[in-house]
């Protein structure tokens, strides 16, 4: 029996409220209750805050934040590469994300509280399909 | 609400029995519980079983068929890490309602050298795993960056984060019933490899095995079973209200500000009443953070306190005389009920060289991540 042909390879994000379009900029989603304004990373079935269940609106996150908190993971899971800088990055838009920092080495004397941080998206893996994994991470601006 | 009393409790020490199963684990707890209160097992109306890795595997049910099977309601239990305190928070409200008179909590676990490994699992195709690519969801990571909040905030060191190991290794010498009795110093402590920074090895608390349970009477009757009741002044379970950072950065803070709050004013005492703690040091850092949250010392002033000695035995208020998560262990299912056990025999009188003099009344403080806290409040009667 003949294989299937081939589907297209795609790049897929690593999470959903990562947004990869395919003639643009990778970046983050978030939703802003229209009630009380409070502005999720993603999206949600109602808000955190006050509980309306409104739709909420969508917005594009800025690609620029500063960094709130690290750690220097240094044990991890089996078959996760360490050191690296797991931080905590605070957006404009009153949202905070978890993420890796890149681009420095996993010291804490490379790292200073409110430092600016640029978005970066790129592939770390191929998946089962052989699509490509578009995961993101924070390098100091 | 009516008052209700611990009339007794029953820990094995904790650390690893891979030779045995865990309702056997449990049922030693449970039996040792049982005597200390003098009450037996068809006495026994309720039963709040916490056990985390086997939630779906009717612990509470399989004790009962090695120590009695007698048919009253049990409610198998789990919160995370908070899953032996919610058990006995359970068995604590069974009998506070007026629904029953005798009721038992037994917490229980058997993690192998099996660490809370969930935290980034997508489930799914592993190339879509978030651990290690989107920061870090288990738990020394958490707590490393918990940590990290409060020196920016109030420039702590890790230092004063290192001295909280000492101070509970240095404690646990005394506890019998404590996984590791190991002292270690300073030096030793920061020199150790670093798991998540701040936090090296001997400030991050050890898996293990181990199970502890409590018998809990209506006040009136107690004096039937023990001329040593302990009231259970206040039982509070929290969760985690929404805060700014809460659903990316667990935050460990507001729920057990709430939850110290609440038990405050349910129990009519202060902070300052209390004449010891034993608080939910996963990690050396977590303990720093609880002094500030219980309201023990003012915002930012607990790595002075840790400075000072203030939190040692001998000192103002001793905090984790038993050792702590960090030495006597973390078996989760275990460890809330465990914690209680110790206040009580401190309050008793009871509790060797490790004693904290004269103590009247005690706290006992458990957090889940994701989030639960529980604050028990007992006291001498």
């Amino acid at each position: 029996m003949a294989d299937a042909p081939a589907a297209e390879k795609q790049s897929k994000p690593i999470v959903p409220f990562l947004k990869v379009p395919a003639d643009g900029a990778p970046y983050l989603q978030g939703s802003r209750c229209k009630k009380c304004g409070t502005t999720y990373l993603g999206s949600r079935m109602a808000c955190s805050k006050c509980f309306s269940t409104d739709a909420m609106d969508d917005v594009k996150l800025s690609d620029r934040g500063e960094l709130h908190v690290f750690s220097i993971v240094h044990q991890s899971a089996p078959g996760i590469p360490t050191p690296y800088i797991a931080a905590i990055v605070d957006l404009p838009e009153g949202v905070s994300v978890r993420a890796n920092i890149s681009g420095v080495e996993p010291d804490p004397k490379n790292l200073k509280f409110g430092m600016p941080v640029q978005f970066v998206a790129e592939k770390i893996r191929t998946d089962r399909e052989g699509n490509d994994v578009i995961a993101f991470s924070y390098k100091p601006a | 609400m009516r008052d209700v009393a611990i009339i007794g409790v029953g820990m094995i020490k904790f650390g690893r029995y891979p030779e045995k199963t865990v309702p056997e684990l449990a049922a030693q707890a449970a039996l040792l519980a049982l005597k200390d209160a003098g009450v037996e097992m068809n006495q026994v109306e309720l039963v709040a079983s916490g056990n985390l890795y086997q939630s779906n595997a009717m612990v509470g049910q399989r004790i009962m068929q090695i120590i009695g099977q007698t048919g009253v309601p049990v409610i198998n239990v789990a919160n995370a890490c908070a899953t032996g305190s919610t058990a006995f928070r359970e068995a604590y409200m069974s009998v506070a309602s007026g629904a029953y008179d005798i009721a038992m909590a037994v917490g229980s676990e058997q993690m192998g050298k099996m660490g809370l490994l969930g935290g980034g699992a997508s489930g799914g195709d592993p190339a879509y795993s978030t651990e290690g690519v989107l920061g870090s969801g288990l738990m020394p990571a958490v707590f490393g960056m918990a940590g990290v909040e409060h020196m920016r905030k109030y420039g702590t060191t890790q230092e004063q984060f290192a001295k909280v190991s000492v101070k509970n290794h240095k404690h646990s010498m005394h506890n019998p019933y404590s996984q590791y009795q190991t002292e270690v110093g300073l030096e030793e402590v920061l020199n150790a490899r670093v798991v998540s920074w701040p936090n090296t090895l001997y400030m991050c608390c050890p898996t293990g095995d181990g199970a502890a349970a409590a018998i809990v009477c209506s006040m009136e009757k107690a004096r039937q079973f023990t001329t040593k009741p302990i009231r259970v002044a206040a039982s509070v379970l929290t969760s985690d209200p929404w805060t700014q950072r809460d659903l990316i950065m667990p935050d460990i803070n507001t729920l057990t500000r709430n939850a110290a709050k609440e038990a405050y004013e349910k129990a009519g005492i202060g902070p300052q009443d209390l004449n010891l703690i034993e608080l939910h040091d996963c990690f050396a850092t977590a303990e720093i953070l609880h002094y500030e949250n219980l309201g023990i010392c003012g915002e930012g002033e607990a790595g002075r306190m840790v400075d000072e000695g203030a939190t040692s035995i001998g000192g103002k208020i001793p905090v984790n005389a038993s050792g702590g998560l960090l030495s006597k262990g973390h078996p989760l299912g275990a460890t809330g009920v465990a914690n209680v056990c110790e206040v009580v025999w401190h309050l008793r009188g009871e509790a060797g060289n490790r004693q904290v003099e004269g103590a009247k009344v005690g706290m006992a403080h458990v957090i889940g991540l994701g989030s639960a806290c529980t604050l028990q409040v007992l006291e001498k009667v």
